[in-house]
């Protein structure tokens, strides 16, 4: 007979055996797999110049459409944000919809569905500013994600496996520029992808494809002829929320001190 | 309608996909893990410390911790998106993420208490068993039973003195192990919030050991109060019985024994109290001192739209009420029972304070969000994110505990 000193020797030695053919998966790491082929493949980057945006919205109606963002939800993939320096040195702030609309009232949205009218000789100064996932190299969402159903592909984009993600809302908590939300449909985080499935086929990101003034472009950081590259590499662009030390790689010519 | 709509008001601005999407489902999740986490550590003093006061509410306190534990996972089933994806956590663990700790330490925990209440509780699964076996003629209940305590026994007939010495030997190591994970437990849920450094309000080293501390205090304080409640109950019950079953202690036995573990467990509530409280205002004091760019927000969170929150319900009601309640010579037990709601109340509403506070505000610093607690549920979501799925999270330790007491009797005397 079996006694239980030996039972439970067994079946620690069993679970043992087990766990070490688990551990040989690790040899076949497809990204070291990749690293050994020593081929170096874009890095995608985004460069939005402040300068050029008119508040249209023409973006946001885009990335709603081609990503398949229920339009008329309340979160977006991109937005757009309105600020208004006035000359008192107060700023306001809204973006109504995310912009999806453009910027239909003068007023102010300051929340409860009330406006706040600014007369247009206290106006000190007033500037757009589109706004979409950074695709950090140091990504705070796939840090805190418990189940890595949000990673960061070799090029920089972060993308959300919608077949993994538990929905706890852990990576939306982790994000300070508050890009994520949950999709209305399928019930898990979402966010700015750069249009992952367009750019990767030679294609543009629907946003730029939107954007009739030329405020948004997408481009690859390896790429050293890239003219987005040249742009980053030679001119002042600035990032957002530097100090969280995300590394954003969404780049902005024109930011101003006041821009969140 | 979005996730967090419902629930959510905006003021001034916010950035479009900002809501509160941790709602009360979150802060019953540390609550409920201090309770455990607590409720633990009471018990322990006496195993590993040999507080010999606390005695009988040891055992009262470790069948507590067990009956919370599953329930410690609930609020944050209920609270998932997927929630049938939750096992993934335990499957895929992605360790880079506070949340993925939670499968070891839950499961660790959960296997110390278990193997705990074993020790402790083996000589009575024994006794039970042969004397249902000895039964004459056993009906169905009696025989399952008496199946139900064999398995329980798990084989281990033995309840010689050198035997049962060693159990006791072990329920001091495992409870000695016991301590340290348990604040793990609890320590880690504090981390969850602590290390996200897109939230000025939460990202501080302080806050596992803050958590832990009002852990305790929480902890402790439910056990005093549950005793309290059944030692009511068995007092009625006492009066009503003592004609037929000589043997009950008389009203006037458990009424002194009452009012003294009452008197010496409130005695550790207020140490773990005072640790508690004073970590939290050094978190509050060091904000203010150093003003970084997130205080200005952070100071009209605080000081004016979480006023009454923070400082009238949470450390007023709190802390400072029922501090002074145990403090006063002569403790009644109306009084500690006054004294430990209030401090459970105060444990509550600094979750609160801290998960739906640290979403008060837009991570633009530039605008506001309120709160507002779904009360009837008219969807899923608000079903399970409102005060009904709160209030389910709430009652049912009580009702494990019910069935575990029924197994592993708090009461009988060992």
């Amino acid at each position: 007979m079996i006694t239980r000193r030996s039972f439970c020797k067994k079946s620690l030695l069993i679970a043992g055996g087990l766990a070490v053919p688990l551990a040989a998966l690790e040899l076949f790491d497809p990204r070291k797999l990749l690293a050994e082929k020593d081929e170096k493949g874009p890095r995608w980057v985004f460069l939005v110049d402040t300068r050029k945006c008119v508040g249209c919205g023409f973006c946001v109606k885009g990335c709603k459409v081609e990503n398949e963002v229920p339009y008329d939800a309340n979160v977006t993939r991109t937005w757009v944000e309105r600020y208004v320096v006035t000359k008192d040195g107060k700023t306001h702030i809204d973006s109504p919809k995310g912009a999806r609309d453009g910027f239909p009232e003068k007023g102010i949205d300051i929340g409860h569905g009330k406006l706040e009218e600014i007369r247009d000789d206290d106006i000190e100064k007033a500037f757009f500013v589109p706004k979409l996932c950074n695709q950090c190299d140091n990504p705070p969402c796939v840090q805190v994600c418990p189940v890595g159903a949000t990673y960061q592909t070799a090029d920089g984009v972060v993308l959300i496996d919608r077949k993994w993600c538990i929905g706890c809302g852990y990576c939306i908590m982790g994000c300070p520029y508050g890009v994520r939300f949950f999709h209305p449909v399928y019930h898990v985080a979402e966010k700015c992808n750069f249009c992952y499935h367009r750019i990767t086929k030679g294609m543009q990101t629907a946003c730029v494809d939107s954007c009739a003034f030329g405020a948004r472009r997408v481009g690859n950081l390896r790429d050293p002829e890239d003219p987005v590259t040249k742009v980053i590499m030679t001119e002042r662009v600035n990032v957002l929320k530097e100090e969280y030390g995300t590394k954003p790689q969404v780049f902005y010519l024109g930011l101003s001190k006041e821009v969140k | 309608m979005v996730h967090g709509e419902a629930w959510t008001i905006k003021e001034f601005f916010t950035y479009p996909n900002e809501y509160i999407y941790w709602t009360i489902q979150i802060v019953m999740y540390p609550f409920m893990t201090g309770l455990v986490a607590g409720a633990f550590v009471l018990s322990s003093l006496y195993h590993v410390f040999g507080v010999k006061q606390l005695k009988d509410i040891a055992r009262f306190s470790l069948v507590f911790s067990f009956a919370l534990l599953p329930v410690a996972m609930l609020p944050l089933l209920m609270h998932l998106q997927q929630p049938l994806r939750g096992i993934e956590v335990m499957m895929t663990p992605h360790f880079t993420s506070a949340i993925a700790a939670f499968g070891i330490v839950f499961s660790t925990y959960g296997m110390i208490v278990a193997s705990e209440l074993w020790f402790v509780y083996r000589k009575h699964f024994v006794e039970t068993a042969l004397e249902l076996r000895a039964l004459p003629q056993p009906g169905a209940a009696d025989r399952l039973r008496a199946l139900l305590f064999s398995v329980l026994t798990l084989g281990a007939w033995d309840i010689s003195h050198e035997a049962l010495e060693a159990d006791e030997r072990a329920v001091k190591k495992l409870a000695a192990a016991g301590i340290p994970v348990a604040c793990f437990l609890h320590g880690y849920a504090g981390f969850i919030f602590g290390s996200v450094k897109a939230n000025a309000l939460w990202m501080t080293p302080l806050m596992p050991v803050i958590f832990i501390c009002s852990a305790v205090v929480s902890g402790i304080a439910l056990c005093i109060l549950t005793y309290i409640l059944t030692m009511e109950i068995r007092k009625q019950l006492s009066l009503r019985r003592r004609l037929a079953h000589p043997e009950i202690p008389s009203m006037e036995e458990l009424k002194s024994a009452e009012a003294h573990v009452v008197a010496m467990t409130s005695r550790y509530l207020l140490m773990f109290m005072v640790a508690a409280i004073t970590l939290e205002l050094l978190d509050l004091i060091f904000r203010g001192y150093t003003a970084v760019k997130s205080w200005d927000i952070l100071r009209s969170v605080i000081y004016e739209r979480d006023f009454v929150n923070i400082f009238v319900i949470q450390y007023g009601l709190g802390n400072l009420v029922p501090f002074f309640l145990f403090l006063i010579p002569g403790l009644t037990i109306r009084r500690a029972t006054v004294g430990t709601v209030l401090v459970l109340l105060g444990v509550f509403m600094m979750r609160w304070n801290v998960v739906i506070g640290g979403q008060a505000f837009s991570s633009s610093f530039s605008g506001f969000m309120h709160y507002v607690l779904p009360i009837w549920p008219t969807s899923m979501e608000t079903l399970k994110e409102g005060l009904v799925g709160a209030l389910i999270v709430a009652i049912v330790p009580f009702c494990i505990f019910y069935v575990l007491n029924k197994v592993m009797p708090v009461f009988k005397k060992a």
